[in-house]
């Protein structure tokens, strides 16, 4: 039996990394789903390499995945990882700077070959040059041990090398003391029928990793990290593009409309479109496109025949679909645009973050082309955005942007499931009366009568020309034409009418006031709450509605002495705000395809509290 | 659960040319190819048994694409080269309607190619008409992606450099399922195009050869002059031997180097002729090639072939997909993951 002794924790974070092969992303998720089920708050973060098959064991193909865990309720992946497993030295130099004094880092031997060192740009061995001396170094060759684990399984090499993730996941489970049933179960329903072999000899693997830990007694602790105090429910897990996927069907359940998605692949918006694709028995058609442009139209002429129109991409399409966007702005069409941001400029950083697309869904098309836009904060909340931006679509008939991130996107985290029956129902009817029937009449919230084809006597022509009031005929007269881009404007901002008053979390006025909006809710209320808990007054107001913003935000912001904007932009929100309400705004800009680090925001926030004084 | 306005569908057999007939002025230059298209689109409608409110006319930006505003029925002038995309978005999501494509050479052969492509691979069920005048009108003059090799423009004053497009050969290239061709002035052929046309399950395209008497006059005067046309054309009829002239007496044969050549019918025989026939690919592209001077120039269908329709598909994959997984909510899709209980 293991001598280890047991030490509670409430927070920790580790980090798998190895080759895009090695299956790093699999072992992370199945530790995530493990401690979710233990009822751990969990907070994920998949970093992709941007080659799907680099050479092994060079730079560009390092795959990770960092997941955190804890006993209270967090926001964020963690800024640094108290453990680290490497796969191999390239895994080791891309992640080590990472990693927590003090950490631990297990490696495997194995794969430091001369040759893989030399890859990695190491002039010697890091494992025994004594470089690592300020972590907890385990170095094992988890490929020997695996093969040993699982001879005589009748595997060739090649795939029994393959299981050494399962040996890494089983030790790790054994250090946070972990059960196997989930992982052991998941093999089962994975391989068992396929594959049968496979299945044995990864649980051999997963059973050896635990088994090594327990009575090898190298590992002088082993931790426990209990359960949060979650709000009670049924939860599950789910990441960004599943829950803005699920939202978008709901929000078609919810309106009683067909759902129509218009796309072309796009890192890293494709997933959305795959699980959609799947949905076919809750009445989902998605249309592959032959590019991005032919993916929004075809949205487009989804709404006009009276669906629930979507269209998914990240920045470089939304560049391609501005013009088709204007069309929905002119015919007044309701169509969701979600733009799951990732690193530009051009084709950047596809499989990282930013949050560099806000300017350009704003203003990024010709004329005046306002268009509503809202963005998710968390992974789950993608899915509450999604309704919220079917609703300002059909209630006003009009485009409406959706901003996520590659972050939200890939992040997974526990989530409480929502009960649709307490969802209140989007409501839009159709319009079918001929009598007096005018395409660009106006109801109280400046939308137009949706009359679709099909629809006896209500036969009308839409475009892209200028339309008369009322009449929706083509009109090139001035006075009609200053009169409906206000009109066109005045839709947009009607919207804040149906905004709920702004959540100020923190005091009501103080010092500062952080304003922030989509994936770096966490970090940002992570950071928020620990100056808070050192008795600073600083306040966090988190917006899902960037345009129109909401219509209490100036009086909040006029309560702080001063305000500051943390984007991973080079101060996009910062600029809207000090144009919008001519006020003073500290911006604090990250471009580096990574989210904030609670850390970087403290030192930020902490220095403006200084100048506060 | 999916609702659209069910209200009983208004008498088709009542409908006339005049329902189709919008209150907006028609504004192309007086004496243009667009109008009499509009006249046999307006006159050949009533004639299908379609209820109007289930046709819809969708266009890109151009002369051609005023289209729309001139015809009473559900319709959109849509934005340059991406009707075909807008179209099938129309007919995917309801199949039922009677989706109509109106584009010209520059919308649908050089700005918007990749969709007019991508509808004809697919098949999505829409009846396209390619006005060909082969010259941009809209912006006044300049050379488009069908005119002829050398033609002085105001954008190309030293002669334009580039070899055109074969409307109907691109069509055969994208594997279209139906490929006519037809010319504004002959108002009982372009009808009878119209008619096959809606006829036809798929994407169906229709070009037209359409006069701009403005910026092209005469481009296809070879063909529009009424004297000139039984020699300088060929209409094509399924199962019929290839012939033309005044008197029909002259054929069209394949020789043993597989070129066709024109011969004189009674030198020749009747039963050595080509013989037309609308499922054979080999044919339609030879005939794709053939143009005046060396050739009549055919028109007629050269191709119409059944071949499984897209949009008929995608809801059969919906339907199919229900039937397996009946009654299912979004509710019981969240639920379906691995689910936990907090207490
Ligand atoms: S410019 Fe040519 S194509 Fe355009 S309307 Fe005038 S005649 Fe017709």
């Amino acid at each position: 039996m293991s001598t280890a002794q047991t030490v509670e924790l409430e927070t920790v974070a580790i980090r798998f990394a190895g080759d895009s092969g090695d299956g790093m992303q699999l072992t992370g998720t199945q530790f995530t789903q493990t401690s979710a089920l233990l009822g751990n708050d969990v907070a994920t973060f998949p970093d992709f390499p941007a080659e799907i098959r680099a050479p092994a064991g060079s730079l560009a193909g390092v795959s990770g995945f960092q997941l955190n865990f804890s006993s209270q309720q967090i926001y964020t992946h963690g800024d640094a990882p108290d453990v680290l497993v490497a796969m191999n030295p390239a895994a080791l130099r891309v992640n080590i700077g990472d990693l927590k004094p003090d950490g631990i880092l297990i490696a495997n031997t194995h794969a430091f070959t001369d040759k893989n060192l030399e890859r990695a740009g190491f002039e010697s061995n890091p494992l025994e040059d004594g470089s690592l001396q300020m972590f907890r170094v385990f170095p094992l060759d988890i490929t020997s041990m695996t093969l040993e684990a699982i001879s005589g399984s009748g595997l060739n090499q090649r795939a029994a090398v393959r299981c050494k993730n399962f040996l890494a996941l089983g030790l790790v489970y054994w250090m946070y003391n972990r059960p196997l049933e989930h992982t052991i179960a998941w093999i089962e329903k994975k391989f068992r029928a396929k594959a049968p072999d496979v299945a044995d000899a990864n649980l051999a693997a997963l059973k050896a990793g635990y088994h090594y830990g327990e009575t090898a007694e190298i590992f002088t602790h082993s931790y426990v990290v209990p359960k949060a105090r979650l709000e009670p429910g049924r939860y599950r897990g789910i990441n960004g593009n599943e829950a803005l996927g699920l939202g978008l069907l709901a929000a078609a359940e919810l309106s009683g409309l067909e759902l129509f998605l218009g796309s072309y692949p796009i890192t890293p918006a494709s997933d959305l479109l795959h699980f959609l694709a799947a949905q076919k028995h809750l009445g989902a058609k998605t249309f592959q496109a032959e590019d991005e442009i032919a993916a929004v139209c075809a949205a487009i002429g989804a709404a006009y025949a009276g669906g629930l129109a979507v269209t998914s991409t990240s920045g470089p399409g939304v560049a391609l679909k501005a013009e088709a966007i204007g069309l929905a702005v002119m015919t007044e069409l309701p169509l969701i645009v979600c733009d799951i941001q990732r690193g530009g400029p051009s084709t950047g950083l596809p499989t990282k973050t930013e949050q560099a697309d806000l300017l350009q869904v704003l203003y990024g098309r010709n004329g005046e082309c306002p268009v509503p836009v809202v963005a998710a904060a968390t992974p789950g909340d993608c899915f509450f955005v999604a309704i919220e931006a079917a609703r300002i679509a059909l209630r006003h008939m009009l485009p409406v942007v959706i901003l996520s991130d590659g972050y939200l996107a890939n992040g997974a985290e526990p989530w409480k499931i929502p009960d649709m029956s307490q969802i209140p129902r989007i409501e839009k009817d159709f319009h079918t009366e001929a009598e007096g029937f005018q395409p660009y009449a106006r109801d109280e919230d400046l939308g137009r009568p949706w009359a679709v084809p099909g629809t006896p006597g209500l036969e009308h022509r839409l475009g892209g020309l200028e339309k008369e009031h009322l009449t929706g005929n083509v009109s090139y007269d001035p006075a009609n034409h200053q009169f409906m881009t206000e009109l066109r404007a005045a839709k947009v901002a009607r919207v804040a009418q149906h905004i709920p008053p702004t959540e100020v979390f923190g005091p009501e006025s103080g010092d500062v006031l952080v304003v922030a909006w989509g994936g770096t809710f966490g970090a940002v209320r992570s950071a928020v709450e620990h100056l808070q808990g050192k008795g600073r007054s600083v306040a966090h107001v988190h917006l899902r509605h960037l345009n129109p913003l909401p219509a209490d935000l100036g009086d909040i912001l006029g309560r702080f002495e001063r305000v500051m904007v943390p984007e991973l932009n080079m101060g996009q929100l910062a600029m809207v705000l000090r144009a919008r309400y001519l006020i003073p705004v500290e911006s604090v800009c990250k471009v580096q395809g990574k989210p904030f680090k609670e850390a970087e925001l403290i030192r930020a926030l902490s220095a403006e509290l200084e100048h506060a004084r | 659960m999916t609702r659209y306005p069910n209200l009983p569908p208004t008498d088709a057999s009542a409908l006339s040319t005049k329902d189709f007939k919008t209150d907006q002025d028609v504004r192309w230059c007086p004496g243009c190819g667009d109008y009499s298209i509009l006249a046999q689109v307006q006159r050949t409608l009533p004639t299908l048994g379609i209820p109007k409110e289930d046709f819809v006319f969708i266009s890109g930006i151009g002369c051609s694409s005023r289209f729309p505003y001139y015809m009473n029925t559900y319709g959109m002038h849509t934005i340059h080269g991406r009707a075909p995309a807008l179209a099938s978005g129309i007919q995917c999501l309801r199949p039922n309607l009677n989706t109509w494509v109106i584009t010209g050479d520059g919308d649908s052969l050089s700005i918007g190619t990749n969709h007019l492509m991508h509808a004809l691979r697919r098949n999505v069920n829409l009846k396209i008409i390619l006005f060909n005048n082969r010259i941009y009108g809209l912006t006044k003059g300049q050379y488009s992606p069908t005119s002829e090799v050398g033609k002085k423009t105001k954008s190309t004053p030293y002669g334009s450099l580039d070899h055109p497009f074969n409307p109907i050969a691109v069509a055969l290239g994208a594997e279209a399922s139906f490929v006519a061709r037809s010319i504004d002035v002959d108002a009982r052929h372009l009808q009878a195009m119209i008619k096959r046309a809606a006829a036809h399950e798929g994407t169906a395209l229709i070009e037209v050869f359409q006069n701009c008497n403005i910026f092209n006059d005469g481009a296809f005067a070879f063909i529009s002059d009424r004297r000139e046309r039984p020699k300088t054309s060929l209409v094509l009829e399924h199962g019929k031997p290839m012939r033309f002239g005044p008197k029909k007496e002259q054929g069209i044969a394949v020789g043993r180097d597989m070129r066709p050549k024109v011969v004189d019918v009674a030198e020749h025989g009747e039963e050595n002729l080509l013989v037309h026939d609308e499922g054979n690919p080999t044919i339609a592209y030879l005939l794709s090639q053939l143009a005046h001077p060396d050739f009549p120039t055919p028109v007629g269908v050269f191709r119409s072939i059944d071949r499984p329709v897209y949009d008929r598909m995608l809801q059969a994959q919906v339907d199919d997909a229900r039937q397996r997984k009946p009654g299912r909510s979004v509710q019981d899709l969240i639920e379906s993951a691995h689910v936990w209980d907090v207490r």
